[in-house]
């Protein structure tokens, strides 16, 4: 498959902060990549920066080999974070006058279709909720049907079913070979949605890949869980995590036995599957959401 | 085309819809007109504004002379004035009469409210006894006709510069003017679709209000229409580059209200908007000059009390071309998205 976008050693600084700190990132047509970190890790940042929106301090981005410039605005499609519309206009209104704004744009019925927009169409901007707000936001991102979709932490804010919602317009588009890059600190939206993850933290990229191949490449096995209480001295093998011991293993009947023989209470036990939360405290040593 | 026809559709609802912003552009200038129509309906002040050709002759200034007394005031035009100019201010009841030193003669508007009895006055006048009196005639012109290009000229200004450069930087503000710059359209697209928007409401609105309060007041009309639809078309861009050259980069909506309430006030006290500055010091007159509200205003005052046409507006429609060119040029070497 062929690099549809490319950035090269991405650097921004804002006063005394680096913000992104050489960044590169080379993403495949018609793939998702999800960019994942907590507050402050320089996503939005490297996003802005990739959507030409933000001129980087160093480093260039290029879109099919080129550097990006006006002919890329016609063919990204954006979703910030924050984007206030319109006021006393209605979804319907402001739906064609961003598509106006592109020479090819997506049929109108096509994109209320996609973004399931038919209930609320003559509905006021003001007037949206979280998730119909962000349904309207993303229907203004896939107007230009553009090539390239991002989506920058498109379901903060939203209720568990509205996420889950956006995650199945987001998959609707991705059905039809839209690259989408999308940052995120929900860790399972990028299970969910991404052919590749970059877990960023402080302005770096710490580990990228695809999410299932980085857990492999990272744990073996299942997680067993102990209370810290529960555990008496060094006589388990496993670490210390915040307030419970964890133990990698790769044959829980084994590891079971191991802890009974061990006269280990199993009363807190717990097992987990790893997942990028858990990649992401092994790699940065702190959690996602503190 | 299709893109710049949506962009001024969607600003034009955006304000439309807004009720309480688009009832007050229309209602409040009715209201002036009209609160002032009463509040000035009655006889005015009883004083007699005299205009004086030259310096006054040293006998006025006896006692004995009725033109010493209080009441009076006068009015010296000197030598740059010709005396038509005075005269017509007579004609048009903004004097009572015109005193001519140098041919030793005055002048009294026949249709005067003070008429016969600045005759009277002025017979028995030792210090007037070798004039001959002389008569011009001339409607008068009630206040109201002279204020409503005032009025309509204030709303114009608060409209536009509010219309178009306070919401710009709300735009720029929340984030409106980010998510536009992500897509291809053009800063002067943009902006100029907004001002179009603009221009549109705040024409029509103009047409609305003067409309309106004409089929009731009947205001005098002396010269041409079209002559007064340039004046407002101008007058309104003026005023929007103005608004431009504020919105061009600013982030913040308090900031931006103040400085506009900065500008505004200067015109609305110097533009001659609700009092003339005639007789006001040279100083004000020229901070006057400077300013555009006073040439569209002014210009429209000459259309419609003295019937002005195209060739004696003319020197006003130009400096608000220029001033609009020179601010729109100034307000896009400024312009930021963000």
């Amino acid at each position: 498959m062929a690099t549809i976008l490319e950035a090269a050693g991405l650097r921004k600084r804002y006063g005394s902060v680096q913000a992104v700190d050489g960044v590169s990132l080379a993403i495949e047509e018609g793939t998702c990549l999800g960019i994942l970190g907590p507050n402050g890790a320089g996503k939005t940042t490297t996003i802005e920066m990739m959507e030409g929106i933000l001129a980087p301090d160093e480093g260039t981005v290029t879109f099919r080999g080129e550097p990006i410039g006006r002919e890329f605005k016609r063919k990204v499609g954006i979703q910030f974070q924050t984007t206030a519309l319109p006021e006393f206009i209605t979804v319907r209104e402001t739906l064609k006058l961003f598509s106006s704004f592109y020479p090819s744009p997506r049929p109108f019925d096509e994109v209320v279709d996609l973004c399931s927009l038919s209930d609320i169409l003559d509905r006021d901007n003001r007037k949206l909720s979280g998730g119909q707000r962000q349904r309207m936001l993303l229907a203004l991102a896939i107007a230009p049907r553009p090539d390239v979709v991002f989506l920058d932490e498109p379901t903060t804010g939203l209720d568990p079913q509205a996420r889950r919602n956006f995650w199945d317009l987001v998959r609707g588009i991705q059905a039809e070979k839209t690259t989408v890059v999308l940052t995120t600190h929900y860790m399972d939206e990028a299970q969910t949605l991404c052919d590749e993850v970059a877990i960023m933290d402080r302005g770096r990229i710490l580990e990228r890949g695809n999410p299932s191949r980085l857990l492999a490449r990272h744990f073996r096995g299942a997680l067993v869980r102990i209370p810290r209480g529960c555990v008496d001295g060094d006589r388990v093998p496993g670490k210390l995590v915040a307030d419970h011991l964890e133990i990698q293993s790769e044959n829980l009947d084994k590891t079971m036995r191991e802890l009974l023989a061990a006269g280990v209470n199993l009363e807190g036990l717990s097992i987990h599957k790893p997942d990028l939360e858990d990649l992401f405290i092994e790699l940065t040593g702190s959690s996602l959401r503190n | 085309m299709k893109q710049f026809r949506t962009m001024v559709y969607a600003r034009t609802m955006e304000f439309v819809r807004d009720r309480g912003t688009f009832f007050w552009n229309l209602l409040f200038p009715v209201l002036l007109v009209f609160g002032f129509s009463f509040a000035f309906s009655g006889e005015g002040q009883p004083l007699f504004k005299v205009g004086v050709l030259g310096s006054p002759p040293a006998a006025l200034e006896s006692p004995a002379s009725f033109l010493a007394i209080e009441q009076g005031r006068f009015i010296v035009y000197g030598p740059e004035e010709s005396r038509e100019a005075v005269l017509d201010r007579l004609r048009r009841h903004e004097l009572d009469m015109v005193l001519d030193p140098g041919s030793r003669s005055y002048y009294l508007n026949v249709q005067g409210r003070n008429a016969s009895l600045l005759r009277r006055l002025a017979a028995a006048d030792p210090g007037l006894r070798e004039y001959v009196e002389r008569t011009v005639t001339g409607a008068p012109i009630r206040y109201v006709d002279w204020l409503v290009p005032g009025v309509i000229g204030m709303n114009i200004m608060f409209s536009c510069l509010f219309g178009v450069g306070f919401v710009l930087v709300r735009y720029r503000k929340n984030g409106v003017l980010k998510r536009l710059k992500a897509t291809p359209v053009s800063a002067a697209a943009f902006v100029t679709a907004q001002a179009v928007s603009r221009f549109l409401i705040v024409i029509l609105t103009s047409v609305v209000v003067f409309a309106g309060t004409n089929a009731f007041l009947r205001f005098r009309m002396e010269g041409s229409w079209a002559a007064l639809l340039a004046i407002a078309a101008l007058g309104i861009v003026s005023m929007e580059a103005l608004g431009l050259v504020f919105a061009a980069r600013l982030r913040s909506e308090e900031l931006v209200n103040g400085l506009m309430n900065l500008a505004t006030l200067p015109m609305l006290a110097l533009s001659g908007v609700f009092f003339s500055l005639e007789g006001s010091p040279d100083i004000l007159k020229s901070v006057s000059r400077a300013l555009p509200l006073t040439h569209a205003i002014g210009a429209a005052r000459a259309v419609m009390l003295e019937g002005a046409g195209f060739g004696r507006i003319a020197p006003d429609l130009l400096f608000l071309g220029i001033f609009s060119a020179a601010a729109l040029a100034l307000a896009s070497a400024l312009f930021r998205w963000e």
